[in-house]
């Protein structure tokens, strides 16, 4: 057999040692999208180490950077929970004056993104800074807790929307804050996840390339926080895509009339329904004895299709 | 056999750093974590099956440590040294070229 080439780079950015959960899908987000980033910017500029990365604090921030030990193989700062986009919009305005080539990355976890941190990346992508903003969306406040978070899904159980008597867990609709980011106009937001690692490689790539802001948000499940084994990892976000739950789309310059999608069914119809997404998660076991939460997440599901311009059957 | 693509650090990590203080608190050497050794957490062992793999690459594209490399072949190597017996690489491999077997130590 002909040995083929590896259809990512062999430089790695995020070393071992790091003190991720076994199975961490947020872990598998850090490591790809660097090496992406390094391409574009080895593709872009003839230099694969010119970037910088700003990180807000926050699981991935915490597990790679134990002091005195670092798990990056680029230079990394750590910031505040709120002020990632902030942080890297400063860096990028220096380098500018600088003269450096390249582009700034900044990571930010849900929380620090589309709660705390969303004043910041507003006015990061406002001003028009050359920086990707990657929100790894684990869909909780997972380094302190499991607490939940704008982006955590309807009915998810967490420490703060805990099922009971009076609640059926987690009570509003995910926030999407790609369709935020959108709504700035900058010239490049998508969505992504570790399902499609190719699809990820890809739009990382393409956000590093693009002359100015671009933003992303890339599903991760949580082992502990989502309640799955360790190995399902990949296979529970594949669900989200095969289900609805997730969708995976690109938009340009803010044009939501003209939304790339990926992986979407041509005829609308998910064949799968998202009840098997749910059942292989913990967060979600109480939803099988309220049938009434179930539909309810549906209909929030087909909605999101909706303002995505897409009529969705759910089975 | 392949090196580690973190030969270098794991060496200079070893040689030079301490547990003293850096200015700024910098941790000055790049994938310096390389010093901790998670392949102890290993509850169960990825056991490869090179006669059932067909170097799809997917096993090395979804290690979260990275704790798979590759040979001059393209083959998966695998890191004992750091990895965490997730079960992810078997999970999506689609040959079943990777057992996970319980870890005797
Ligand atoms: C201003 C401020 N409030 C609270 C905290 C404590 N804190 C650290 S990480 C974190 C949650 C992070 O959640 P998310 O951004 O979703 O990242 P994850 O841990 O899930 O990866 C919180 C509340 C903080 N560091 N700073
Ligand atoms: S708690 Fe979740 S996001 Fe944090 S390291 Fe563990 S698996 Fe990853
Ligand atoms: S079991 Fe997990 S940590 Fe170990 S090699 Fe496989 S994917 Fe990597
Ligand atoms: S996933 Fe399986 S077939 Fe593919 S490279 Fe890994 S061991 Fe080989
Ligand atoms: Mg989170």
């Amino acid at each position: 057999m002909a040995v083929r080439k590896p259809p990512i780079t062999t430089r790695e950015y995020w070393a071992p040692g790091h003190a991720a959960c076994a199975g961490c899908g947020c872990a598998i987000i850090m490591r790809l999208a660097t090496k992406a980033f390094s391409e574009a910017m080895e593709e872009k500029y003839g230099d694969p180490n010119a970037f910088a990365i700003a990180h807000a604090t926050g699981c991935m921030e915490v597990v790679s950077a134990v002091f005195p030990y670092t798990a990056w193989k680029a230079p990394w700062i750590h910031v505040a929970f709120e002020n990632a986009a902030a942080v890297a919009s400063g860096i990028e305005a220096a380098w500018k004056k600088l003269g450096y080539k390249g582009k700034i990355l900044a990571f930010g976890g849900d929380g620090g993104t589309a709660d705390i941190g969303l004043q910041a990346l507003s006015g990061m992508l406002e001003r028009r800074h050359n920086v990707v903003y990657i929100m790894y969306d684990n869909e909780a406040y997972m380094n302190t807790g499991i607490q939940r978070s704008s982006s955590t899904p309807y009915g998810a159980w967490t420490t703060t929307s805990p099922p009971g008597k009076y609640s059926i867990g987690e009570d509003k609709p995910k926030k999407w804050v790609a369709l935020i980011a959108a709504a700035h106009m900058v010239p490049y937001v998508a969505t992504a996840s570790i399902a499609d690692p190719y699809d990820l490689y890809r739009k990382v790539k393409k956000a590093a390339k693009v002359d100015g802001p671009a933003f992303l948000q890339i599903h991760g499940p949580c082992v502990p926080g989502w309640r799955i084994p360790p190995e399902k990892t990949v296979e529970v976000a594949k669900l989200a895509i095969e289900t609805g739950v997730w969708p995976l789309f690109e938009i340009e310059n803010g044009d939501i009339r003209n939304i790339k999608f990926q992986r979407f069914p041509k005829d609308g119809k998910f064949k799968k329904p998202i009840e098997e997404y749910l059942k292989l998660q913990g967060r979600f076991k109480h939803l099988f004895k309220r049938p009434g939460a179930i539909q309810e997440l549906k209909e929030q599901i087909k909605e999101m299709w909706r303002v995505l311009g897409k009529e969705v059957e759910l089975p | 056999m392949a090196e580690s693509p973190f030969k270098v650090d794991i060496e200079r990590a070893e040689k030079e750093l301490t547990e003293k203080m850096t200015p700024g608190a910098i941790a000055y050497i790049p994938g310096s974590s390389v010093i901790n050794k998670t392949g102890s957490w290993r509850v169960f062992k990825p056991e490869f099956n090179k006669d059932k793999c067909v170097r799809c690459f997917l096993c090395y594209t979804y290690c979260p440590e990275p704790a798979i490399y590759l040979d001059e072949e393209n083959y998966p190597v695998f890191d004992y040294d750091y990895c965490k017996g997730c079960g992810i690489c078997a999970n999506e491999c689609p040959t079943n070229a990777i057992t996970m077997v319980r870890e005797v130590k």
